[in-house]
């Protein structure tokens, strides 16, 4: 039996391109988020969390919509010389950052929430601009945010099925991911690989949490005074 | 006792028992997904001329037979191939001598593009399309025609990167549908129920793929059902096979 790679690497690249590109788009709604007083700030947050109680089902069918030659985005994305978004690995990006969005913007809303205005005006007064306080004093001090921000964005975009399933097409190398794989191997009665991947995706999984758990709470400890 | 609750009670209690001897059974169909449209309008008719009820599951025939491997409650299977109904007799499954070609499968290539293509193998050859839609072969049997097609036309190859297979026909046809695909392989079946803009249509030669013989076999869970029984002698009825028909499916 050859045991077929390309899933694992296609789903690794996805999750990882994910993370990062969520990373940078989160943190600054994350801060505003936890900083603004606006009237609208609920309604924002909420839409953000939409993704944790809407079935993938329900974004999968408005993102074919959108996607479409004729939809919004796919009008947008073919204007842009980029073509139709639907069946591509971009896509599936698109889709990735919209599906695990709250799970990084809300332990950065936390993080920045529990530490407070305090320490970035203590930097103010020694006059550290607005850049320089956020990187070298909120970023540090958010790190254990930051690192389960990141850790259950990969992971939620790793465990991500019927999203992909409905927006993908099944392209080996392209859209293939992980959890359609293993799908599909059952499907077609291919229960060795099916075992192979899933047995690979349990592990995986624990494993990642457990270091979460593990990492978050020696950081806890050493701030403990 | 409050009596509007023990006018409710009494009517419960009157009912549960006049309920069990009624002799209309209801009973549990898993359909191949190019047949949900003909198999919504024939349940109806069933239900008038036999009293029983249907109730009806929809997948890719692969996705439906391994259900049915793995004790899936299914009394009766309406597949898209004879051979995942032979194999279910084989495994002791199903019923053997029940099973029968309900329905012979149309493939077509469909566009919801107007004028798309004049000359459909022409269009294959060139590619000129990012994306073309199939169901996946493995498991849809209107997926391996298309492969089938494909091959013969010799494109297969050239086209891999640009096929994107759909989980059911079902899944192929939504990808059409929405536009997201410029092209695919659905059932000429699909396309009859269709409402939206007409597209552009090739009626593939049926010699250009393995007949899509459509067998139905009745499950071991439905042998004692009479609803299943009397299902599967409708489905050879004169009323259902006209709507097999209309539906564009050769019958036997």
């Amino acid at each position: 039996m050859t045991f077929d790679w390309q899933p694992v690497w296609l789903t690794l690249k996805l999750a990882g391109t994910t993370t990062l590109l969520l990373l940078i788009i989160g943190t600054p709604i994350a801060w505003w988020l936890a900083r603004t007083h606006a009237w609208y700030r609920q309604a924002l947050s909420a839409v953000v969390a939409l993704p944790l109680v809407l079935p993938p089902t329900v974004l999968g069918f408005y993102l074919l919509i959108m996607l479409a030659p004729d939809g919004p985005v796919g009008r947008l994305t073919q204007s842009l010389g980029i073509g139709s978004l639907a069946f591509t690995f971009e896509g599936l990006v698109f889709a990735s950052m919209l599906y695990s969005l709250p799970f990084v913007v809300q332990p950065l809303q936390n993080a920045f929430e529990a530490l407070g205005p305090r320490p970035a005006e203590v930097a103010a007064t020694l006059r550290a601009s607005p850049w320089d306080r956020f990187m070298t004093v909120v970023i540090p001090l958010a790190r254990p945010g930051f690192l389960t921000a990141a850790v259950l964005a990969f992971a939620h975009t790793v465990g991500e099925f019927g999203v992909v399933l409905m927006i993908g097409g099944n392209i080996p190398g392209e859209t293939r991911v992980l959890s359609v794989a293993i799908y599909d191997y059952v499907e077609t009665l291919e229960y060795d690989q099916a075992h192979l991947l899933a047995a690979g995706m349990l592990a995986f999984s624990f494993l990642v949490l457990m270091t979460l758990y593990l990492v978050n709470g020696r950081i806890s400890r050493s701030h403990q005074p | 006792m409050n009596r509007t609750v023990q006018i409710i009670l009494a009517i419960l209690i009157g009912i549960a028992p006049c309920h069990a001897p009624v002799k209309a059974e209801e009973v549990m169909i898993a359909v191949a997904a190019n047949f949900i449209d003909a198999s919504r309008e024939i349940a109806p008719l069933f239900e008038q001329a036999t009293g029983h009820r249907t109730r009806i599951s929809y997948g890719s025939t692969g996705k439906l037979y391994s259900q049915i491997e793995h004790g899936a409650p299914f009394e009766l299977f309406l597949a898209a191939d004879t051979q995942r109904p032979i194999k279910a007799e084989e495994e002791g499954l199903a019923v053997p001598g029940s099973r029968f070609v309900y329905a012979k499968g149309r493939l077509v290539l469909w566009s919801v593009r107007p004028g798309l293509f004049h000359n459909a193998e022409r269009f294959l050859k060139e590619g000129a399309f990012d994306h073309l839609a199939l169901a996946n072969p493995k498991t849809a049997p209107y997926g391996l025609a298309a492969h089938q097609v494909m091959n013969r036309l010799g494109v297969l190859d050239g086209l891999t990167p640009k096929l994107v297979r759909g989980e059911s026909i079902a899944q192929t046809f939504q990808f059409v549908a929405t536009g997201n695909a410029e092209a695919g392989f659905v059932a000429l079946a699909q396309i009859r129920e269709w409402e939206g803009e007409a597209g552009t249509l090739w009626e593939i030669p049926p010699h250009y793929y393995a007949p899509i013989d459509q067998a139905a076999v009745l499950l071991k869970k439905g042998e004692a059902n009479p609803a299943a029984v009397a299902y599967l002698a409708f489905l050879r009825s004169d009323t259902a096979r006209k709507v097999i028909e209309r539906y564009g499916y050769g019958v036997e």
